[in-house]
């Protein structure tokens, strides 16, 4: 493990327990997350993003999930052999969380600087006072306007941008903050919003040194603020790579699918609807141990059904996991 | 609030906090306006009972014993013992108000502290718990609340102790289904991300959003509570000769009903006074609170 690293997860794999039986919402993930890099976690909804996430700092509800094996590396220690006590330190003081729903993700009956105040006072010791003044520092530091009297506010009187804002800052409010993880961070705000917030994400993370997690279904933000990206697909990681990699010679087909679903103008000059991947995702329930996306894949044939490929390098940093890459490499984003 | 307050926030939302804009709902319904006005009468008299009594309420004089009210120097008459009836239905709202207060306190710190745990960790803890409320609901009311008496002795003390054991279960089972539809908020999952305790998230980020229903039957809670321990009293359980309890005073002159009417009219009419405003501001409370009451 070289030594700019700041996690590294092994051959993770997270199963959920249900009626029905065995979800296994991530196989034998491994990534890593270099200091002051964002990695972007890209794929659809239930490709077992937020289960990665959530695996990270331990907010997998369990039962029914269950984290069957593999290692998570945080900073020389292994997360996954962490009591819960020495979790909830590590929490919000060196591994942050913002969420997908600004609108809910703030407590409904405080005003938003005594929370951001609160998670002060839950790591570190001072005063009230010097935990309300800092609150207001962080205010303004995700751009805010008129922190001091905004701190006053309760939830409901701000927007869904400055409630995201303010998630951030309580995100923020460690004293030696890591790694930030983002799930869907501007998934609920409009599009001016969203570049709004994350350019300041792309601002704090060189001020205060930190690592980003970015966990997104959309490859418009992943161009935008990642710097390498993981694709993930029905809990398998497919493709890897730096943001330049995955763009100009995505090389998996499902990401080829992702790309080119979308919409950009020059493609559709002459016809007017989106392309789609063909199919829809496998139930994780009855999933085998082939390749997942074997059933809506144009390449895939009877190899593929079989058995999960292993890892073919195309590049220093870029590798995918596909039994027919040397058929897919020579076809480019139509 | 005055004029340059509402000229600013005309722009702005007002910072209003969730409390004031309640209370400005609460002041739109007449009927809890009314409820409230009759339990601040009555938190009023029992505060000040001593300045307001014209007389010493266990003090006797035979002499004038069932006096009319309206005809002496004892405004709403005398009792069958010859002792003032206004001083003692004035020292009766303080020993009702009491009962009210002590009576809830216990049923509020131990259904919100069960009734939080329950709701938060589910499982078998909350099965365990939900059985033995099941237990505690199926016995009548009134019964529960003589056995409770009957084991620890009859006294005013003892009737407040058992009337606020025999509340906590309702107050079990509405915390622990607010907190079991709160903790399932973005928030909750927000605040565990940012390092928050079990018990920092089940006392100060959950509690204070179920506090809405909790209010609406603390306060109905309040009116029930004065209610049982009349009963209690008029029983023999409750409070003990001479104090002038309300409902000990109706049961020690019973008799009288034909021909000394106020001995017992009055005092059930200051019960039935108190325990109405209680339920008009409970009622009140709860139109306000439940938002599907809310149109």
């Amino acid at each position: 493990m070289s030594d700019d690293t700041l996690l590294t997860m092994e051959n993770v794999n997270v199963h959920f327990h249900t009626r029905r039986g065995v979800v296994k919402a991530v196989r034998d993930l491994s990534l890593h997350i270099k200091k002051g890099e964002t990695l972007a976690l890209v794929g659809e909804s239930g490709c077992g993003k937020s289960v990665t996430a959530h695996t990270i700092n331990q907010l997998i509800p369990m039962p029914p999930g269950v984290i069957e094996s593999g290692s998570v590396i945080f900073r020389d220690r292994d997360l996954l052999k962490l009591p819960e006590k020495e979790i909830r330190k590590l929490r919000g003081t060196q591994i942050s969380m913002i969420f997908q729903e600004p609108m809910t993700s703030l407590n409904p009956v405080f005003k938003i600087g005594e929370q951001l105040a609160d998670v002060f006072l839950t790591h570190q010791k001072m005063t009230k006072k010097e935990a309300h003044a800092k609150a207001v520092e962080l205010l303004d530091l995700v751009k805010i306007p008129s922190p001091e009297k905004r701190a006053h506010d309760y939830p409901h009187q701000l927007s869904g941008g400055m409630r995201q804002r303010v998630m951030i800052a309580m995100a923020l409010a460690s004293p030696e903050p890591g790694l930030m993880i983002a799930d869907e961070p501007t998934t609920a705000l409009d599009v001016t919003i969203q570049a709004q917030i994350l350019d300041l994400l792309t601002d704090l993370k060189d001020k205060v040194d930190m690592s980003i997690l970015l966990i997104t279904h959309d490859m418009g933000v992943v161009a935008e603020t990642a710097d390498r990206v993981v694709v993930m697909y029905a809990g398998r990681k497919v493709e890897e790579g730096t943001v330049y990699q995955i763009f100009d010679n995505p090389s998996h087909p499902y990401t080829l699918g992702l790309l080119n679903s979308l919409p950009s103008n020059e493609k559709y000059a002459d016809h007017s609807r989106l392309e789609a991947i063909p199919g829809n995702v496998p139930d994780l329930l009855t999933l085998g141990d082939g390749c997942p996306f074997a059933n809506r894949c144009s390449w895939a044939d009877e190899a593929c059904e079989k058995s999960f490929p292993g890892i073919t390098e195309l590049d220093e940093g870029h590798s995918i996991w596909c039994h027919k890459s040397e058929e897919v490499k020579n076809r480019s984003v139509r | 609030m005055n004029s340059t307050e509402t000229l600013n926030t005309i722009n702005a939302p007002a910072a209003e906090s969730p409390l004031a804009e309640h209370w400005h709902q609460l002041k739109r319904s007449k009927t809890a306006m009314a409820g409230l006005i009759i339990i601040l009468a009555f938190i009023l008299i029992a505060v000040f009972a001593p300045l307001l009594a014209p007389m010493d309420p266990v003090a006797q004089n035979i002499e004038m014993r069932k006096t009319a009210p309206f005809v002496s120097e004892y405004i709403l008459g005398t009792d069958d013992l010859g002792r003032d009836m206004l001083s003692r239905l004035i020292y009766g709202a303080r020993i009702s108000m009491t009962i009210g207060v002590i009576a809830v306190g216990i049923a509020l710190f131990f259904g919100i502290l069960i009734g939080v745990i329950s709701g938060y960790y589910g499982g078998m803890v909350d099965k365990v718990i939900q059985r033995l409320v099941d237990i505690m609901l199926a016995f009548p009311y009134i019964l529960l609340t003589i056995v409770i008496v009957a084991v620890l002795g009859p006294s005013l003390t003892n009737a407040m102790v058992a009337i606020g054991i025999s509340q906590i279960p309702r107050y079990i089972r509405i915390v622990r289904a607010s907190v079991m539809a709160e903790k399932e908020s973005d928030y909750v999952m927000a605040e565990r991300a940012l390092g928050a305790s079990d018990f920092e998230l089940m006392f100060l980020s959950i509690l204070p959003n179920c506090l809405a229903p909790i209010s609406v039957q603390a306060t109905l809670g309040f009116g029930s509570a004065i209610l049982e321990s009349a009963g209690l009293s008029f029983l023999g359980l409750g409070a003990q000769p001479p104090t002038p309890e309300w409902g000990l005073m109706i049961a020690s002159s019973k008799e009288f009903v034909t021909s000394a009417w106020w001995i017992v009219t009055l005092p059930g009419i200051a019960t039935l006074l108190a325990v109405l405003g209680f339920n008009l501001l409970g009622d009140g409370l709860r139109d306000i609170l439940d938002p599907r009451l809310r149109d």
